[in-house]
């Protein structure tokens, strides 16, 4: 497949890390100048931006928070005033305070431009047509990869998420070749196409770009059997910009970063020091060419792993592996990590119940309880008592072995759990988090 | 071709350069702009080796060249045409441009010496009319025709221009621009500094901006053109106003 902007994707280390120090040294330069947040850090720090004379020299800045952007909100991080931003969009911020993101012209021009790359990577091309089944909205997936599809040449369907039925229909009217969305909304996809009965083979898919939330090995294997298409995975944090940050190419052997407008670190999210490539940690990500909202070591949370092995598709930029985890997701239940993608990997091996679930925490009588709420699939309906115990001594069993600690399981109804996502996946309901 | 990685730069005491950064590939034309005494002419003094720079690493064409003397970038094909031209006023111009060849005269063959100057004629005709002259008769548009032509008798790999448009009128700086975007059509590397934004970032592919000593922004050229900041404050569109903002902001 043609790499789509190959100067930058196929650079040489040592061009690479020039280009990425004279970026950095102008990001800094700004967001010193122009973000008190950030002259008041490297204040305390006791640093100035000519502190940063090597890429390694990172190490020295002061990170960026979620709670940082909260604490700016709407428009304290800004770099630019705000006449000179052309777009806003903002983050799902629960009931708390959304973090809110601005893009200059030419923050959106790259923008366009970093997406297409992942597209290209994933297999689109002008000559595909391109169903967009992200929420068009203040949330960035929608309009971020519609840009970048629009800049591929692909003819783009903007039918946002929602009214799967129609989606459907448009999807075989229209002739979609490519479906981007999330996972789990390709998931319910699947389904509701087997329940009006819409053969997969009806549909001109050949390829779907996932984001927006973790897409597990399970998932992806299911997703590009059933629609008989190749699935990729991409990389996006609205804070930092949105989709673009990374993308796999075909060979599905990691998400290439746009390392020419973002720097990446991995490090141990306790002791806060990089960790070796290949090993795990939390990502780091300062932006190299932002203007509206340049991020200095944001913490995504996201938990993942880089290699600089050269891939084999002729791409050399760093690769990183798909986020599994989350720092945030992660719940601690009785000292024990319980990370909700083992558990949606887990569900996947035991028979008669949908990888959908909800995991509540309590704490009784000073002692924490994790119950699982799992949905039956709908062949498994049944009165019969006995069978349905069995199944939820077999998700016991099998979470102990797995997780190492046994939760109560409470089997619910088909399609109770729709309404469960990123957000609402865990509920902690005691009182010290 | 030429890279700048972390330059640290002094006058004396004070500190001109914090850690600039840059580069500039072959048959690239690249401009450094920004307000006065942002330290673009610092770097390309640092460069050329008038200055030596206090800490970082310059290399060109591969090679680590820091702290070289001019006289030996000279032969290496980095040549720098200085701000105000500094000609030899009473010499004609055909002996300014034999000047431009002395670091090469002694090994070079009087045909290619011959060749040379017929280039730099073929560039600027106005020089051929005028070379019996003397430098110091020239117009202004001249003489920067004649350092620049007197630059390229080096057979430079890379140009250093250093305001080229200084104190020239509209019309010939357009002039100028045209042979240093020629030139560059023609295989020579360029790096210009300049006040004169608009001229600067319609040639260039990229730019760097420079603000008190740092490179506060960089990009291609077209997208430094349309950034809203650079218009205000370099290309005459509502300069003060981004100058009171900018005081409210520090």
């Amino acid at each position: 497949m043609p790499i789509w902007n190959p100067t930058v994707e196929k650079m040489g280390a040592v061009e690479l890390e020039q280009l990425q120090l004279e970026r950095l040294q102008t990001t800094v330069n700004r967001a010193y100048r122009n973000v008190p947040f950030y002259h008041r850090k490297f204040s305390e720090l006791g640093i100035a931006p000519e502190d940063v004379l090597e890429l390694s020299d990172i190490a020295k800045l002061p990170f960026t928070t979620k709670d940082d952007l909260r604490d700016g909100y709407p428009y304290e991080m800004f770099a630019v005033p705000l006449r000179e931003i052309v777009r806003i969009h903002a983050s799902s911020g629960g009931s708390a305070k959304p973090i809110v993101v601005g893009y200059t012209r030419n923050d959106l021009d790259h923008w366009a431009e970093l997406v297409a790359r992942v597209m290209s990577a994933g297999g689109v091309t002008k000559d595909d047509v391109v169903q967009v089944a992200f929420d068009y909205g203040l949330l960035t997936g929608g309009f971020g990869m519609h840009g970048g599809a629009e800049r591929l040449g692909a003819s783009v369907i903007p039918v946002s998420s929602g009214n799967t039925e129609r989606q459907i229909q448009i999807m075989q009217d229209f002739r979609s070749t490519v479906l981007v969305g999330t996972p789990s909304y390709a998931l319910y996809m699947i389904e509701l196409m087997d329940r009006i009965g819409v053969p997969p083979a009806s549909l001109c898919l050949r390829v779907g770009l996932f984001g927006g939330e973790p897409m597990s090995a399970k998932t992806r294997e299911h997703i590009e059997s059933r629609l008989g298409i190749i699935a990729t995975d991409n990389y996006g944090v609205s804070a930092v910009m949105g989709p673009g940050i990374a993308g796999e190419c075909e060979l599905k052997k990691g998400l290439h970063i746009n390392e020419d407008h973002f720097y990446v670190e991995v490090i141990d999210p306790e002791t806060e020091k990089a960790v070796p490539d290949g090993e795990q940690g939390e990502l780091v990500i300062t932006t190299l060419s932002k203007e509206g909202l340049p991020m200095i070591r944001y913490r995504t949370r996201d938990i993942t792993s880089v290699t600089r092995e050269p891939c084999e598709c002729g791409r050399t930029s760093a690769r990183m592996d798909p986020i599994r985890k989350r720092t945030d997701d992660m719940v601690i239940v009785r000292g024990v990590n319980v990370y909700p993608s083992e558990v949606e990997a887990l569900l996947y091996t035991i028979e008669h119940v949908e990888p959908r679930y909800q995991i509540l925490v309590d704490r009784e009588g000073g002692l924490d309880y994790l119950t699982l709420l799992v949905e039956l699939s709908p062949v498994m309906v049944t009165d019969q008592m006995q069978k349905l115990i069995e199944l939820e001594e077999a998700i016991k069993h099998s979470f102990h072995a797995v997780i190492g600690l046994t939760p109560r399981v409470r089997l619910v109804e088909p399609r109770t759990l729709q309404s469960v996502g990123p957000t609402n996946r865990v509920v902690d309901n005691r009182e010290n988090g | 071709m030429l890279k700048l990685h972390s330059v640290v730069t002094y006058y004396g005491k004070i500190l001109a350069l914090r850690g600039v950064s840059l580069h500039v590939d072959p048959g690239e034309v690249v401009a450094l702009i920004g307000p006065n005494g942002a330290g673009k002419t610092t770097v390309l003094n640092t460069i050329s080796g008038i200055i030596a720079p206090r800490s970082g690493k310059i290399t060109f064409d591969g090679r680590d060249v820091t702290g070289f003397s001019a006289e030996k970038l000279v032969t290496m094909g980095l040549v720098q045409v200085p701000e105000g031209r500094q000609l030899f006023a009473e010499m004609t111009v055909q002996e300014n441009l034999m000047l431009g060849a002395y670091r090469r005269s002694r090994a070079a063959k009087r045909r290619e010496l011959a060749e040379d100057i017929a280039r730099v004629h073929e560039i600027f005709p106005i020089l051929k009319e005028r070379f019996k002259q003397s430098a110091g008769t020239l117009s202004g548009g001249e003489q920067q025709m004649l350092a620049i032509g007197r630059a390229l008798m080096a057979r430079p790999k890379m140009l250093l221009l250093d305001e080229p448009s200084m104190g020239l009128a509209p019309l010939i700086v357009k002039d100028i621009f045209n042979v240093i975007s020629n030139l560059s059509k023609q295989g020579t590397t360029v790096l210009v500094v300049e006040q004169n934004a608009k001229a600067a970032l319609a040639i260039a592919g990229r730019a760097y901006v420079m603000e008190t000593g740092r490179v506060v922004m960089e990009g291609a050229a077209a997208e430094l053109s349309r950034n809203p900041e650079i218009q205000r404050a370099y290309l005459g569109k509502g300069y003060k106003q981004i100058l009171d903002e900018t005081e409210l902001k520090a």
